[in-house]
């Protein structure tokens, strides 16, 4: 279960702060980035989320398996805008400064090429803040941050037990496999994709079943010892607020704000170089 | 007189989805400080009277109930589950199941977080609490760095933290190697002298509960309490062989040697037993008397693993140079604590995982280049939950599943399928889902559909686990009603009774080793291995030397030998 969603452990101011604080910072940052189309902005923004992540201590190495996930998505979404309206650019900024024409419709202007700029941005902002915050954060404070900002405990504790569960059931599901094999399932591509859909059945059903077997052994467990008996909880590892957290909730309210002022200078979401 | 803590007066109780009451006229008090061990074969209401003690009936099990239930003086009915979790404190049977917390720290804090505890009290109760099972020092540990036996003692923690006076287990025994669970029967002791609770223990290991004293003892069949004495009493009063209860091995033994066992024998434990000189006397002539069943006949060997090596990717170097053969028609088991590498080499056996060195050879052949199906039509693999296994919702589906994926003709399916189920005693169940069968039929049916590919060996992992004596029984019967017909069965157990009883010979795995390969009443009389292998001497090698039988294992060999004619019968 290494390099998905998992916390690492390191000595850094981020790690000190408060998972709310962070889970504030993080969404007010991503809502700043949606907003904003300003490409000085964005660019200063991804500045700003490198230093970050180099004061957290994580390694890029550490969160690769996330990076290239969404790297893969960076691509597919900016070939599929290329392919789909390759003169969106030009539409948006209201000029056209072609560069290379390749056939038809398809060719590089420098507004398309500022678009995407924009775009491959918005990812560069954004995945690192998230990355940060979940790889600086304990999963038990992220429930606990949860129902901080106000979500009903019951859904910020399912969070937290989700988190404790996969590894389980990811092993449930090899051992289970392993099994059916032996039994003559193939799952691998020797196998017709019709025929393979199939047989992946003869995993699931047993494992639906298991699970649904252990959800009982948990919630029993978990009823046994009073959880939703009061209509709020205390948490163990909630952390009290500190003046940095009140800083960095501050900070990323001050940075939804400048994309608000950037929208008023800019007479509109888009900063254009090309009037 | 202590507090009546749990009073059951004409209690009786019917589950809503059932035509019959599962429990009938219970009169059952429970006093503070009190340790009564609760048991009774599987089906006899044991774990319906838990339920109704924690508060799970009526509040998640709706059902009716009569007569009259009080806790503390005060009527069930008139409480919430909450309320009675405050008094009465549960572990569960599945160790990793009701680990909730994410670490030790707070799966221990769970019950104090419920309750709105200031983060400050509750990090000090935690710890505190965390010292007295000595899990302290591993607060920040998730589940899977933990032991089995630590997992039991932070479930411990987890409800000690409220201060209840009840604790209530729910078969602490069941997913514990022997040694682990003896350690878990002192911590049990340990624990209520220390807070003054009651505790409740619900556990068919008679003998292994009795490690340690117990108050009373409530035998339970068929929805009623059949006795509720003091051990020494319930012992001698011949209940136990005649309600599906394992009798302490010792007191079989006593009494094939023609000893009457009286309670002023002290007999509730082999440490506090009392044998006159006499009745030494009398063990040692039964011991002379018997004679030695001739050692079986050599068998060539079928599979052979030679010098196998195996690393997990993490690094855990689980398989440390295993050299060892399992011969034709054998009946063995393969022994040893969690991660000491049974489980990884039956793994390597079945394909699942390459060793990174070694050979495995099947009949002479070399098995490197073979495909976990290939395997698996001369090896089958059963696993130890058959809800794990199970794919189809008929038993004839299920059992015909392996046939049918090998593009075997439907007629010959028919064929194999129902001849296996005969063998396996299933077939007037052919056309049930198998949903409607019990968890040791489930059992034979995984078993049935691994059986109808035909293979030469069958590898299995703690086949019975979580089974009662009788199912124990049925289970290891059909086992070696397949061994007689020419299969050759590989168990991996921590059960001591399994491998005594059934295991012709025993292989013992220590990190990654192999440390003893030698019959199973010799191993269970050796103290180095067994200290090694997390294994518990048998009470029959404390009995042999009190009575001054100078060859323990020939001894132990002489009693299951005799044991089985007696059983055969």
């Amino acid at each position: 279960m290494t390099g998905l969603f998992n916390y690492i452990p390191r000595q850094s101011p981020i790690h000190a702060m408060t998972g709310a604080a962070k889970l504030v910072c993080m969404l007010t940052w991503t809502m700043a980035a949606m907003i904003t189309f300003d490409t000085r902005y964005l660019l200063l923004l991804t500045l700003s989320a490198l230093v970050l992540f180099r004061v957290s201590g994580i390694k890029f190495r550490e969160v690769k398996v996330l990076i290239a996930f969404s790297a893969v998505f960076m691509v597919l979404n900016n070939v599929l805008i290329y392919l789909f309206a390759p003169e969106y650019g030009v539409e948006l900024y209201g000029a056209r400064t072609e560069l290379v024409h390749f056939i038809g419709r398809y060719g590089i202007t420098a507004q398309q090429l500022l678009y995407h700029a924009n775009v491959i941005l918005k990812y560069t902002v954004t995945i690192p803040m998230v990355l940060l915050f979940v790889s600086t954060t304990q999963p038990s404070e992220f429930a606990a941050s949860l129902n901080r900002i106000g979500v009903s405990y019951r859904i910020a504790y399912s969070v937290s037990l989700a988190l404790r569960y996969i590894p389980d059931i990811l092993k449930e599901y090899h051992d289970i496999s392993q099994a059916q094999q032996a039994r003559g399932v193939e799952l691998t591509s020797k196998e017709n994709l019709f025929k393979r859909l199939k047989n992946a059945s003869a995993i699931l059903l047993p494992l639906i079943l298991s699970s649904l077997e252990r959800i009982e052994v948990v919630s029993t467990a978990m009823e046994l010892r009073c959880f939703g008996k009061r209509s709020k909880r205390t948490w163990y590892r909630a952390q009290a607020f500190a003046a940095g957290d009140y800083a960095i909730m501050a900070a990323g309210g001050a940075l939804v704000c400048i994309s608000f002022l950037l929208i008023y200078l800019n007479g509109g979401r888009l900063w254009n170089p090309f009037v | 007189m202590p507090e009546e803590l749990i009073k059951f007066s004409h209690f009786g109780f019917q589950y809503n989805a059932q035509a019959a009451p599962t429990l009938y006229d219970i009169d059952l008090t429970v006093h503070a400080g009190e340790k009564i061990l609760i048991a009774g074969p599987s089906g006899c209401g044991k774990s319906t009277l838990a339920h109704c003690i924690n508060g799970l009936i009526p509040f998640n099990y709706p059902g009716t109930a009569t007569g009259s239930l009080t806790i503390r003086g005060k009527e069930t009915r008139e409480m919430n589950i909450f309320d009675i979790s405050k008094v009465v404190g549960t572990v569960l049977q599945d160790l990793d199941g009701q680990f909730i917390g994410l670490t030790v720290g707070e799966d221990i804090a769970f019950a104090l977080e419920n309750d709105e505890v200031p983060q400050d009290e509750m990090r000090r109760r935690v710890r505190e609490t965390a010292e007295r099972v000595t899990i302290a020092d591993h607060l920040d540990h998730a589940p899977d760095e933990l032991s089995g036996g630590q997992k039991q003692r932070v479930s411990m923690a987890g409800i000690m933290v409220d201060d209840v006076d009840v604790f209530l287990f729910d078969e602490p025994l069941a997913n514990l190697d022997p040694a682990t669970g003896k350690r878990a029967i002192e911590i049990i002791d340990q624990i209520q002298k220390d807070t003054g609770a009651a505790v409740l223990i619900i556990e068919h290991r008679l003998e292994d509960v009795l490690w340690r004293d117990v108050d009373r003892i409530v035998l339970m069949g068929e929805g009623r309490i059949l006795a509720d004495l003091a051990p020494d009493e319930l012992l001698c009063g011949g209940y136990l062989a005649e309600h599906g209860i394992r009798e302490p091995l010792y007191l079989t033994a006593l009494r094939y040697a023609g000893v009457t066992v009286t309670p002023d024998m002290l007999p509730h434990s082999i440490r506090t037993l009392r044998l006159s000189e006499a009745q030494k006397r009398q063990v040692r002539a039964w011991h002379q008397a018997q004679r030695p069943a001739p050692p079986p006949a050599p068998q060539p060997p079928v599979l052979q693993a030679r010098d196998i090596d195996f690393c997990y990717d993490n690094g855990f170097h689980a398989l440390k140079g295993i050299t060892t053969d399992i011969h034709r028609g054998e009946l063995m088991a393969i022994v040893g604590t969690n991660g000491a590498g049974k489980s990884t080499f039956s793994k390597v056996v079945c394909g699942f995982e390459k060793p990174q060195r070694g050979t495995l050879t099947l009949d002479g052949q070399d098995m490197a280049g073979l495909s976990i199906k290939e395997r698996a039509d001369r090896i089958g693999y059963v696993m130890q939950n058959p809800n794990q296994m199970i794919s189809k919702a008929f038993i004839f589906d299920e059992v015909a599943f392996g046939l049918r994926l090998r593009g075997v003709p439907e007629d010959e399916v028919k064929a194999r399928v129902e001849e296996t189920l005969r063998i396996c005693g299933l077939y007037p169940m052919r056309n049930w889902p198998v949903s409607a069968v019990s968890y040791g039929q489930k059992k034979r049916v995984t078993i049935a559909a691994i059986l109808v590919l035909e293979p030469q060996i069958l590898i299995l992992d703690e086949p019975t686990a979580g089974q009662d004596f009788k199912h124990y029984t049925e289970i290891m019967e059909f086992l070696r009603s397949l061994h007689d017909q020419g299969i050759t069965v590989v168990m991996i157990t921590h059960d001591m009774h399994l491998m005594l009883e059934y295991a012709q010979r025993a292989v013992v795995f220590s990190g990654g080793q192999i440390i003893a390969d030698d019959t199973s009443a010799n191993i269970l009389t050796s103290p180095d291995i067994i200290a090694r292998a997390n294994l518990k001497e048998t009470s029959l090698y404390d009995l042999a030397l009190c009575c001054g039988i100078g060859e323990p294992g020939a001894f132990v060999q002489r009693f299951i030998d005799h044991d089985r004619e007696v059983r055969g019968q």
